[in-house]
């Protein structure tokens, strides 16, 4: 059994997504039931794999007993078992969250069934190109995730949502292509597709032009998918019409097995010695997308007056701490970045949850909307406050963490000058979350403002009305773990700085 | 010094964790108890009384030339939080929990006079605020330092909103934006930069950069940590602090005049004294640059604080200008220089909270805010305004009220130093508090009411005027056994200048 794990993963939420629309016909919820119960099961699976590669380090598990490269050969390793947990536990959190968010966000009960299968798609789709050691596969695996991504995006009730599913749809079509251009030249050149495999055999060809424009198809097909600035135009929009519950697993998940398998395809299939033979200089590429991104990012969250956009521009901008940390080249930026995978998760999938508990309640997410909101909803509004204050970067949250680490390596390899970017986007960062808390506590719901501020016991007690609990313990629950990874760093670090050094070895 | 002093002893204890927590606890146990008041405000006089306790009881240990560890968790390897009492964070801790029981009395009297709103919030973020204020004076590293110091902005944000008008909310943005930004923007890279040339971020006696880096290096980081911590209230990031008057009175009166402010200062001293070390700044002769800097800000808050017609307002340019006391006594880099910084800690705490207070009395009983509506007050209100004059003479450094004791050390520091431009800040800015403060006290007592009608004494509650008299009575016991407050300090001054830690 321990041995199947690696395709368990996979197999158990493809069957169950078969059997999942024909199950939701007799009622809804028995669909529910099963998205619930299986990502719990690749949730501890997962956990599963990370304890067995902590024993016996790498699995490699060959599909169907084909003996690699000829067969396709799931591994995993200390990266791939962090990512899947990241993964399937956001997963898990989102199935729990989602049965009362969609009751409102897809009030349609046929769909619903139909929500569910494509959301165990989708999630069967991350997990497999985390888990797949071969680099066809990935594609195969991402074409499965993006579809059912588009068809979640275009779930939600605005019709808004509809362009934005159809730009995502052909920005991202773009993008897979590009990828599977890329990967057919790898092929081309080494007759191989197993990513263990190309390593060995691609140093060879490192001064060619055909592995350079390889290289080139595959980072631009995935800067889409990871909606690297500039090409970041069909996030802000998916995000912000898309269901709830569907933008923070996206948020938490999608960019962040993307950025995964920009990891492995930079520093697993090529390595950084590749990078000295390229015609221009690879690392300040990326260092000058990733300080744009964060830049701009943060400045464009700054003009948003739809919070689910805000919080879009923002994911923009965290996506180029995580290229940063990617770009930097040495193990403390990889940490940083790998790290930065699991706070963006926790932070974000936080932040989007507790928007849709107010989305649940009121029905509007503007800025302005979100007045006196502290009374009424006090626990959601704890939950948004803690990330919204990780994102900033306090002491004692996980977003220092990631901060830390992306600010010392920047000294680390001599490059002071992204000390002050990481700073600057902090207080940016803090300003846009500032407008939001400061209205939800410090100002009166609207229809109150006449109310004077008079004396303690004349003041007629807010009446809370917090969302449901099975919306609120998901969300209060992510968001506690940003403290609680904020101020028990240790765990997460050790397991990024093992996957780090595995990588840059 | 004699060498018995520096016996570096260890004990490991929770007791500093403890100091941190209670008041912690009793902020969840003020915030279930909102609906009574007798019993909210119970709570906050046992959680201040149950933290002078414990601080007191580890006076013994610090007397006694020995320092309290405890190590509380690892974060990440490099960045603890831990605690480490000596007699620099017992100089701090023992005046902000002593003061918080003087003013959580006095407190209780103003809101309950002014009948304020959401008192139950009030006294929950004043509880967060000491227990931060602990946690500063009794950190181990700059990283736990840096934990508190955040905590104190974020807790006391609450406080200077808590009138929540428009006023009082653009007051208390500025206040954030200018703690929050300088923290982030220049005391973070100021720490990531320790961090990557020293290795640890742990205090020693002696420094841990001297020997790891440039002298051009450890001049920015020298820089980034002075503009970082804009707490201390120096120019050019002093604005926060006459904005941060729109608070209640009593928040003014221990937050902004002895707890934020002064946890500000002791930062700079601490990050000075056992980050750079005394022999390191003076190498590179940091010190002098700092004590200009620091006697400009002296000379120009003095001028502001002239020009001030609103009591409080006057009252914090002063505060800015004594803070920088602080900053240049210690930039003197001498053993009588830092004896009158540490010293002056204290003894401006004890002075301006005095004259705060009655700031608060004033206003709680005759509503008037500016100095020019202050004529002949002095007969309606005669403790309140004796305290007031005891406050001011503390400022101005007469004898026989504490303010002379730290100057008198400050004087002799800039001889030690041989920097006399500097002898010449002291005596200008010294006239320069008589211009500001006299005028109020012979208008309380020699001028005629403008109204032509004359008061019967009638003073603020009891509730107020008790602590008022109290603290002033501070200021005179400070001058007459200063010898009390000596002592510490000359351990904190001893293990600073050589010798163990």
């Amino acid at each position: 059994m321990i041995k199947h794990l690696p395709a368990l993963l996979i197999v158990i939420p493809l069957l169950v997504a078969i059997i999942t629309p024909i199950i939701g016909r007799l009622h809804w919820v028995l669909s529910w039931y099963a998205v619930t119960i299986t990502t719990f099961i690749s949730f501890v699976i997962s956990l599963l794999l990370l304890q067995t590669v902590s024993v016996q380090g790498r699995i490699s598990y060959w599909m169907s007993g084909w003996e690699p490269p000829f067969g396709i050969e799931y591994s995993v390793d200390y990266l791939n078992a962090y990512v899947l947990i990241i993964v399937s536990f956001m997963a898990f959190a989102g199935a729990i969250y989602s049965r009362k968010n969609i009751d409102v966000e897809i009030e349609d009960e046929t769909r619903k069934p139909l929500f569910y299968t494509i959301y165990l798609l989708f999630v069967t789709g991350l997990l497999g190109m985390v888990v797949t050691g071969d680099i066809f596969n990935i594609y195969v695996l991402l074409e499965i995730a993006s579809l059912a991504g588009y068809a979640l995006i275009a779930l939600g009730k605005k019709r808004q949502a509809l362009v934005a599913a159809y730009n995502y749809l052909v920005m991202g079509t773009v993008g897979a292509t590009f990828f599977l251009l890329g990967v057919g030249y790898l092929y081309l050149m080494t007759g191989t597709l197993n990513i263990a495999d190309l390593a060995v055999r691609l140093p060879e060809f490192y001064e060619t032009k055909a592995i350079f424009t390889a290289f080139a198809f595959i980072v631009v097909g995935l800067s889409i998918k990871l909606a690297i600035f500039p090409l970041h135009f069909w996030l802000p929009n998916s995000y912000g019409y898309a269901p709830s519950v569907v933008s923070a697993v996206m948020a938490a998940t999608g960019a962040k097995v993307a950025a995964y398998v920009l990891i492995r395809v930079m520093y697993s299939v090529f390595t950084p010695a590749f990078f000295t033979h390229t015609p221009f200089n690879i690392q300040y590429i990326f260092l000058l997308l990733a300080v744009a991104a964060i830049l701009v990012g943060s400045i464009m969250a700054l003009a948003q007056t739809d919070i689910k956009k805000m919080l879009a521009y923002s994911s923009v901008g965290q996506i180029g701490y995580i290229v940063l940390g990617i770009a930097l080249m040495n193990v403390t930026g990889m940490m940083g970045s790998l790290i930065h995978l699991l706070n963006h998760a926790l932070m974000k999938g936080a932040l989007f949850f507790a928007v849709g508990a107010v989305v649940y309640r009121t029905g509007l997410c503007s800025i302005e909307n979100l007045r006196g909101l502290g009374k009424k909803m006090p626990w959601t509004m704890a939950a948004f406050t803690i990330a919204a204050l990780s994102m900033t970067g306090i002491p004692l949250t996980v977003g220092f963490i990631s901060k830390w680490y992306l600010a010392v390596a920047s000294i680390e390899s001599g490059m002071w000058w992204l000390v002050p970017i990481i700073l600057l986007s902090s207080i940016l960062t803090a300003v846009y979350f500032w407008r939001i808390l400061d209205n939800v506590w410090l100002k009166p719901a609207p229809g109150e403002e006449s109310h004077e501020h008079g004396h303690d016991s004349h003041q007629k007690p807010v009446k809370s009305n917090d969302a449901p609990l099975s919306m609120v313990i998901p969300t209060f629950t992510v968001a506690v773990l940003c403290l609680v990874f904020g101020l028990f760093a240790y765990a997460p670090v050790s397991i990024a700085e093992k996957a780090a050094l595995i990588l840059l070895k | 010094m004699d060498k018995e002093v520096m016996n570096l002893e260890i004990i490991e204890s929770a007791r500093p964790v403890y100091a941190v927590l209670v008041s912690l606890l009793a902020v969840v146990l003020i915030g279930s108890s909102g609906k009574y008041p007798n019993l909210r405000e119970l709570w906050t006089m046992l959680a201040a009384l149950l933290k002078f306790g414990l601080v007191v009881s580890m006076l013994p240990t610090i007397l006694a030339g020995k320092a309290i560890e405890y190590h509380v968790i690892t974060v990440l390897p490099g960045l603890d939080i831990a605690f480490r009492v000596d007699s620099l964070g017992m100089v701090l801790a023992l005046t902000a929990s002593f003061l918080w029981i003087i003013t959580s009395i006095y407190a209780i009297g103003y809101m309950r006079s002014m009948d304020e709103h959401a008192q139950t919030r009030f006294f929950m973020c004043f509880a967060i605020a000491l227990s931060a204020a602990m946690g500063a004076a009794f950190s181990a590293n700059v990283f736990t330092l840096f934990v508190f110091y955040e905590m104190i902005t974020v807790s006391t944000f609450a406080l200077v909103a808590h009138e929540e008008t428009p006023e009082a909310i653009s007051g208390a943005r500025r206040y954030l934006a200018y703690l929050l930004g300088t923290s982030i923007f220049f005391f973070l890279p100021a720490m990531f930069l320790t961090y990557n040339y020293a290795g640890t971020l742990d205090f020693a006696s002696q420094g841990i950069l001297a020997g790891k880096a440039s002298y051009t290096i450890i001049s920015i980081i020298f820089v980034l940590y002075i503009a970082g911590i804009a707490k201390a209230g120096m120019m050019p990031f002093h604005s926060w602090l006459p904005a941060a008057m729109v608070a209640p009175t009593p928040v003014s009166a221990l937050l902004h005049a002895v707890a934020v402010v002064k946890v500000g200062v002791f930062t700079i001293i601490r990050i000075l004294l056992f980050v750079f070390g005394v022999d390191l700044l003076t190498e590179i002769g940091l010190g002098i640059y700092l004590a200009y800097f620091a006697s400009f800000t002296i000379l120009a808050a003095s001028i502001m604080a002239l020009k001030q017609d609103n009591l409080k307002l006057r009252l914090a340019y002063s505060t800015v200008s004594q803070l920088s006391y602080i900053v240049l006594a210690v930039a003197l880099l001498t053993p009588s220089g830092i004896t009158s910084s540490i010293m002056h800690i204290t003894i401006h705490a004890f002075g301006k909270i005095t004259l705060f207070f009655v700031a608060g009395a004033i206003y709680v009983r005759t509503h008037k805010k500016k100095v020019s509506e202050l004529n002949g007050i002095g007969r309606q209100m005669p403790f309140t305004m004796a305290a007031f004059t005891v406050g001011a003479f503390s400022m101005i450094a007469v004898p026989p009220f504490g303010g002379f004791i730290s100057k008198w050390y400050l004087v002799m520091g800039t001889f030690e130093a041989h920097l006399l431009p500097i002898l010449v800040v002291i005596v200008a800015s010294t006239l320069l508090n008589a211009a500001y403060f006299l005028p109020i006290i012979y208008a309380a007592f020699f001028k005629q009411p403008e109204s032509g009608e004359v008061h019967g004494i009638e003073e603020a509650p009891a509730l107020m005027v008790v602590p008022i008299l109290i603290t002033a009575t501070g200021v005179l016991i400070l001058f007459f056994a200063s010898p009390l407050l000596l002592n510490l300090v000359k351990i904190a001054v001893a293990s600073a200048l050589g010798g163990g830690y």
